[in-house]
């Protein structure tokens, strides 16, 4: 029990709680700002897993873009001032089964094939380098790609998202 | 600090096993939130869980598996691919509430007026 497995398990159970605060809770804000936490302990949990490139892009992006995103959504859907914020849930029942048997098969597998695991790949430098190489050599049709449907979905959201004039 | 090491010195060393039953459990919350959820945005974040745990298998394979960077730039065009997919979500959500003045998923049942 050493200091990594000490902060693996703290970011573990901030992740997981806040996860289901988002899940579980029936306020929109509430889920919203939990969602904040899980991001920023799944962020810690690749600092951990050696992905420092990874854990900042993940902070910047889900946290600065998407969150932000999905904070105005609320915002712009549901009336804050005049009707409460609450949210209902559908047919639980059939989801909590669904959910433990996804759950149960998937920590079966994985308990059964990775409960050896293989040591883990030594890395001295920082990802940053060697992330824009390889999207430079090896994956640069897949980030051009990434590039135009980037581009399509900013015009495309932009489009939807006009408010349409009155005919 | 070597306290909490004595106290919590009965969990288990820190394993490629753990990072993927923590992103079993964050797979199977958002599958839950979902099935589960009535409002349209809610069932987004459900989204962003169920992204988040497999970019979580991702980054656990490239640092214990052997897929080495790969798995990380996979990643990161997760990654873009939720940020476009959130912003044309949302897009299509606003558009709804503006016709049918509720995102509630259950309620949105009509294709045509």
């Amino acid at each position: 029990m050493d200091t990594f497995d000490i902060v693996f398990y703290a970011f573990a159970a901030i992740t997981v709680l806040s996860a289901f605060v988002v899940v579980f809770s029936r306020n929109i804000m509430y889920a919203a700002f939990s969602l904040l936490f899980t991001f920023c302990g799944v962020a810690g949990l690749y600092v951990l897993l050696q992905a420092d490139f990874l854990a900042v892009t993940q902070i910047l992006i889900y946290v600065g873009g998407i969150l932000v995103l999905l904070l105005f959504g609320v915002m712009l859907t549901n009336k804050v001032v005049s009707v409460d914020i609450k949210t209902g849930t559908l047919h639980t029942i059939p989801a909590m089964i669904l959910a433990a048997i996804v759950l149960g098969s998937l920590a079966a597998v994985f308990y059964a094939t990775w409960s050896t695991t293989p040591d883990p790949v030594a890395s001295t430098t920082t990802t940053t380098k060697a992330i824009g190489e390889l999207l430079m050599t090896s994956f640069v049709l897949p980030f051009e790609v990434a590039s135009v449907i980037l581009l399509a979905a900013l015009v495309g959201a932009a489009l939807m998202a006009r408010r349409t004039r009155k005919p | 600090m070597h306290i909490i090491s004595e106290v919590f010195a009965w969990l288990p060393d820190v394993q490629l096993a753990h990072f993927l039953i923590l992103s079993a459990i964050l797979f199977t919350l958002g599958l839950y939130g979902i099935v589960t959820r009535r409002n349209a945005i809610l069932v987004l974040m459900g989204l962003e869980l169920v992204l988040n745990a497999a970019n979580l298998n991702l980054i656990a394979f490239a640092r214990y598996g052997g897929l080495n960077l790969d798995g990380q730039v996979f990643a990161i065009f997760v990654i873009i691919l939720a940020a476009a997919e959130a912003a044309i979500a949302l897009a299509i959500i606003l558009n709804i509430f503006n016709r049918f003045q509720t995102i509630n998923v259950d309620e949105v049942s009509s294709l045509k007026e």
